[in-house]
Parts: C-alpha cells; sequence; structure tokens
C-alpha cells in the first residue's frame, strides 16, 4: 500500500503566541515547531498500516527550508521518503493544490493528514484535496483499519455519537485521537532518517483565495473573582445575577 | 445575488448552531441589501422552518428527502451547490460543525469560492472587501481574513453570534429536490452509534458544561459532576488523563487533542489549566475553576474561583443549584 501523509509544521501548544509590531505577521522568534499533533497520528497510523501490509509511507509538508527538521522527524518516526513543496503556505487552497497535484503525479492508495492545523485551525485542506481529486475524504476519523486490499473500514465522529463506514481506495481521512498512539523517534530512526531520500520541489498553481490582512490577541480576562469555599452556594447566584449564565 | 445559509436539523428541531448561522447569514444579507434563503436538509419539522423568519431569514428551500437524515457529503453537497446555483447566492453561511467544515472546503473548490472556517464575528464589508475575524492557534489569537473570491463561504463558531428572533413574520417553506440517486449515498455509513446522552445534554451543542479533572480521583466519583450537571441542565466532560484512564468516555475529553467547546459557562472541577487544556475551552464566556490548589494555573484563565476539596464543595453547588 502506497501512503501519502500530510504534516505542518506548527508553534508548540505550550508556545506564547506573538505578532509583529503592526499585527501583520506572526513572529516565530523564541518559537519551537512541532509536527502538527493531530499529524502524528495520522503518520504513526500510517506506519502501523505498513508494518502489518507492507508499501511505503511518503510524508508531504508545504513549507519553506525551517521546516525540515521536522520532516526529519517524522522520517525518524518511521516514514520511507519525504517531499517538500518549496513555498511559503499561504493558505489551505494553495496548501491543498500542492497536496493534489503530488497525489496525481504518484497515485497513493490513501491520504492521510490531521484533523485540523492547530495553527490556523482550518480543518479545511483534508476536503479541498478530496475535492479536487474527486476522491471521497472521511472527517474527523478516529479508526481506521484494512478490511482487506482494498476497502477499508472507518470509524468516524458526528455531533452525539459515531458512524462506522466502509470505503473502498484511494480515499482522504483526517485523523483524530485515539486513532494511533504516536511514537517518539528513537536512536536508530534519527541515524537512518538523515539518509532517507527528502525531494523539494517547486509549487504549481495560485490558489490563495485569502488574504490575512491581521491579527489581534483576545482581551485579557479582568481577574478571577474568589468565592469562600465555606459559602461556595454563593456560586450559583452570583452566576445567575451577575454574570447571567443561569 | 443573494445569501445562502445551511440548515441542519436534528430529531425535528433546528440545531441551536443553525440558528446562530442564520439569524448571521440574515445580517450579511442586510448589510448587503439582499435576502437571506435556507437551505434545509435532516430531520426537521416544516412549522420549525417556517419559524426561521425570527432569524430574518425569508424563504427556506427544504429537501425532505430521508436518506438526507444521516449526513452524506456527496449528497449533501449535491443539494447545496444546486440551491446556491438557483439563488445565485454570493455568500453561503454553514455553522462550524464537522459538517459544515466537511461541506464548506469541498464547496469552496467545486465554486472556486473562498473559505472561512472558525468565524467570531459579523463581516465588514466595504466596497469589494469583505473581511471576516476568525480564531486561530487555538483560541489564543483572532485573524482578520479578506475573503477575495467571487462566492464567499463561512463558517461561524458555535456560541459566537447571538440568536436574533426578532427579525420578522415566517419564512415561506418550498420544497426542494435534485434527484439523488443511489450512487450519491455510496459512502452512507454502515451504522450509526449515538451516544447515551442520559436524556442528558450534547456536549459539543451544550450552553452550560461541568468537567472533571483527575483531582476528582476515579470514576467512582463522576455523580458529583453529573449530579451538578443535571441540576444546571449542562452537558458533562473531562481531561485528557481522565478520558486516557477509561475513566469516562473519549468523546468527552476536551483540549488540544480532543474536542473545542465554547459555551456560555464552563466549571472545571479538579482540573489544573495545562495549556493543552485550555487549549479547548478557553472561549467559553465565563470560567468557574474548583481546585484545592490556590496556585492551579486554571486560576489565572477562570472568571470565578472556589480555593478548596472538590468533595465538600461540590455537594453545596448541587443543593444551590436544586434550589433555583
Ligand atoms: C509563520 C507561519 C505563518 C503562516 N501564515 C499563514 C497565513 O497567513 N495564512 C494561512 O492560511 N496560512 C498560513 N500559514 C500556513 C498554515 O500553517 C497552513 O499550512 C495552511 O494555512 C493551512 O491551514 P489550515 O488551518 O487551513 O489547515 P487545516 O485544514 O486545519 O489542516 C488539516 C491538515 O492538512 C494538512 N496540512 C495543512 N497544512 C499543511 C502544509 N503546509 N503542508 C502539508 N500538509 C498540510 C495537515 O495534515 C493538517 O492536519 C502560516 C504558517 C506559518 C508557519
Ligand atoms: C501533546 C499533548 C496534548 C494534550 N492534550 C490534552 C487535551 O486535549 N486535554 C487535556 O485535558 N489535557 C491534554 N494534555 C495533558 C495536559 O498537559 C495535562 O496533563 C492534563 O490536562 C491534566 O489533567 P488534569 O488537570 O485532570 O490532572 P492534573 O494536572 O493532575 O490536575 C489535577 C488537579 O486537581 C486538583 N485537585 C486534587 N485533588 C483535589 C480535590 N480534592 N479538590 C479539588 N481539586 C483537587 C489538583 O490541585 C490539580 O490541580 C495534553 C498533553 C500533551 C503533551
Amino acid at each position: 500500500m502506497k501512503i501519502l501523509v500530510c504534516i505542518s509544521n506548527v508553534p508548540d501548544t505550550t508556545s506564547k503566541i506573538n505578532f509583529t509590531g503592526d499585527g501583520k505577521s506572526f513572529d516565530k522568534n523564541g518559537v519551537q515547531f512541532v509536527i502538527n499533533p493531530w499529524d502524528e497520528y495520522a503518520l504513526t497510523r500510517a506506519i502501523e498500516l505498513k508494518e502489518a501490509k507492507g508499501g511505503t509511507v511518503t510524508v508531504l509538508n508545504v513549507g519553506e527550508a525551517d521546516t525540515e527538521a521536522n520532516i526529519r522527524k517524522a522520517l525518524a518516526i518511521g516514514a520511507d521518503d519525504a517531499i517538500r513543496v518549496n513555498a511559503f503556505p499561504k493558505d489551505a487552497m494553495f496548501v491543498a493544490q500542492q497536496i493534489a497535484a503530488i497525489a496525481k503525479e504518484n497515485s497513493y492508495d490513501l491520504i492521510l493528514m490531521g484533523k485540523e492545523s492547530i495553527d490556523f485551525n482550518g480543518s479545511q485542506v483534508h476536503g479541498m484535496v478530496g475535492e479536487l481529486l474527486g476522491i471521497p475524504v472521511i472527517f474527523p476519523a478516529f479508526k481506521l483499519d484494512m478490511i482487506d486490499d482494498t476497502t477499508a473500514r472507518l470509524e468516524r465522529e458526528i455531533e452525539g455519537g459515531k458512524e462506522v463506514l466502509e470505503v473502498k481506495l484511494p480515499f482522504v481521512a483526517s485523523a483524530q485521537q485515539p486513532m494511533s498512539e504516536p511514537r517518539i523517534p528513537n536512536m536508530r530512526g534519527i541515524m537512518t532518517a538523515r539518509t532517507k531520500p527528502l525531494k523539494v520541489v517547486e509549487p504549481t498553481g495560485e490558489g490563495a483565495q485569502t488574504e490575512y490582512a491581521s491579527f489581534s490577541k483576545p482581551e485579557k480576562k479582568s481577574g478571577v473573582r474568589m468565592i469562600d469555599a465555606e459559602n461556595a452556594g454563593e456560586l450559583i447566584s452570583l452566576l445567575r445575577n451577575e454574570a447571567k449564565v443561569l | 445575488m443573494s445569501v445562502l445559509v445551511l440548515v441542519e436539523g436534528f430529531n425535528g428541531e433546528i440545531k441551536k448552531s443553525s440558528l446562530e448561522a442564520a439569524s448571521y447569514g440574515s445580517q450579511v444579507a442586510n448589510a448587503l441589501g439582499t435576502e437571506a434563503t435556507a437551505i434545509a436538509i435532516g430531520e426537521v419539522q416544516e412549522s420549525a422552518l417556517a419559524a426561521l423568519g425570527a432569524q430574518g431569514i425569508t424563504k427556506v428551500l427544504f429537501d425532505d428527502d430521508a436518506r438526507l437524515h444521516n449526513f452524506v457529503a456527496e449528497a449533501y453537497l449535491k443539494v447545496i451547490a444546486q440551491a446556491a446555483s438557483q439563488e445565485s447566492a454570493k455568500v453561503i453561511i454553514f455553522s462550524n460543525t464537522n459538517i459544515g467544515a466537511a461541506l464548506g472546503s469541498r464547496l469552496a473548490v467545486r465554486l472556486n469560492g473562498s473559505l472561512a472556517t472558525n468565524v467570531t464575528a459579523l463581516p465588514v464589508i466595504s466596497g469589494d472587501s469583505f473581511t471576516v475575524r476568525r480564531g486561530v492557534f487555538s483560541g489564543k489569537a483572532f485573524a482578520d481574513v479578506n475573503l477575495t473570491g467571487d462566492v464567499k463561504i463561512v463558517a461561524v463558531k458555535k456560541n459566537s453570534i447571538d440568536i436574533s428572533s426578532d427579525a420578522g413574520g415566517t419564512a415561506s417553506v418550498e420544497k426542494f429536490s435534485v434527484g439523488l440517486s443511489d450512487a450519491d449515498f455510496a459512502f452512507a455509513p454502515k451504522e450509526t452509534v449515538m451516544q447515551e446522552t442520559d436524556g442528558g445534554v450534547l456536549l459539543p451543542e451544550a450552553e452550560i458544561v461541568v468537567s472533571g479533572g483527575r483531582g476528582l480521583k476515579g470514576p467512582e466519583n463522576w455523580h458529583l459532576v453529573e449530579d451538578l450537571a443535571k441540576a444546571l441542565g449542562a452537558a458533562t466532560a473531562c481531561s485528557k488523563p481522565v478520558s486516557d484512564q477509561d475513566w469516562r468516555p473519549h468523546h468527552e475529553h476536551v483540549g488540544q487533542t480532543g474536542i473545542t467547546i465554547s459555551p456560555n459557562l464552563y466549571i472545571a472541577i479538579g482540573i489544573s489549566g495545562a495549556i493543552q487544556h485550555l487549549a479547548g475551552v478557553n472561549s467559553s464566556k465565563v470560567i468557574v475553576v474548583i481546585n484545592k490548589d490556590p496556585e492551579a494555573p486554571f486560576f489565572k484563565a477562570a472568571d470565578y474561583g472556589i480555593v478548596g476539596d472538590a468533595f465538600e464543595i461540590v455537594p453545596k453547588l448541587i443543593e444551590a443549584a436544586r434550589a433555583l
């Protein structure tokens, strides 16, 4: 089975988020970048499927050269090779067009992504890629097993429950917890990752249908109002009469 | 030119998130000097659809094909794309549910439009620019995005728009059918399993959420969370370690790796307030934290706090809530 896993390069959740003076762009200073956590679920599930059934796992990132540290990390976790589309990922449509172009060239059996990129929280790329390729998209999937060589069984979260689906390859699935247990690269993985192929290709198409004008931060809370544990019941009347949420 | 709103039904009623989308859509229509039409799919009564007039919807297109009671992306897309073309829709509004996100992205490609998800405010429209504010960096920031495409698709974040209720009379309801074939349902689910809500409230739609963490010591103590939730008409949630240890089901887990919620009121009991937890709840309107450790980081994100032992405090809250 030929599997493509798309990974985005995002600030670690614990990072403080800052913007440059005029609020026009994200300030990368002092920010640690990681593989998008949801994409790690997709990556490890892809590696598990390969271990069980044979095949290859290719990781793909649309990004500038500084994302290569995390691409190497994905190789160290167990992907076989990698592709980087050498471009700033200016919006979801642009990213989706790059992924679709690579997928058309290489005809993968399965394209796995994360449910959402934790930086721009778009939840868009998977749907766009599926539509561009004319194949189904299962979003968000928390379980993925192969029934036989051509059909997968997936479980997807819906509001208030779950659905079980059987879908023929190829398709796009976007992963969420607990699809797999993300792995930490071991020493051997890190050593071999250095020599695994990482191909850099130039972007195609225009894509962008959105322009990010500026960023801002939410207003700070005015401070916490403490209530004495002895009079805990008072909280309920404050919530009703002061906060007006009951 | 018009504004088209997707309205989702559930058990005969219109989802609250769809009422928000309708309110959003009719305000956009007003700003553009046009009208808002709804396309209604799913299990919903016609009388409920006519009442969308209160949110400012003038006309409802209703596809009552029973096969659409389950979400099947391909079939839904066909219906919505057809409605958009019939109404010459230039703006399409979804709620940012799993369904809205799944449809919005595919529709953006199909209609060659611009999409913004996770939108928290009405657009600023001036000349050709149509700028929406959306949540980014898991609630830590907002981005203002100009949608430059011909068709603009907006998925509105739950609980960020007030539902208008006095916009006008009743909406006209028209049957709408695009002649779906079996092939459109090829990817219908084999099986749908709904959660036991115990007559309670579904977490993603809830206005009040009571949530428990490792501070509650074990699943045998969850009656505290459940009883308080019942007394307040709330849904229940939990932190990640709680669901990892199977004290609670996975679908209750909120945070960076769980679901993101934005209720009016979030009550956190015995949860330390790790940044990954906050990522799922920090856009709640009012946050209450109950923790025995006065240094717990959650207090920094809270509006109301009580320092003390949950096993003593929560019973008092249940008593006060029952007396409301
Ligand atoms: C410093 C910085 C600034 C940025 N500024 C912008 C900006 O202004 N506007 C903007 O739209 N984007 C910007 N990006 C790009 C952003 O990180 C995303 O790659 C892209 O916008 C898609 O975001 P999304 O939230 O829609 O992704 P989602 O649709 O939420 O992502 C879903 C899945 O798609 C895949 N995916 C997403 N992005 C990529 C990628 N780049 N390569 C490979 N797979 C991917 C992953 O599997 C991910 O889990 C910026 C990135 C950085 C690092
Ligand atoms: C990549 C990654 C993703 C993650 N994603 C998530 C996520 O999505 N959601 C999530 O929740 N976590 C997530 N985590 C875990 C997160 O970092 C915390 O470990 C977790 O949220 C802690 O859960 P907790 O607050 O229940 O437990 P603890 O941190 O152990 O806190 C328990 C709290 O209870 C208090 N307490 C103890 N006894 C009592 C008592 N009798 N009365 C009152 N208070 C009491 C303690 O003072 C303490 O503050 C993630 C971590 C990583 C690394």
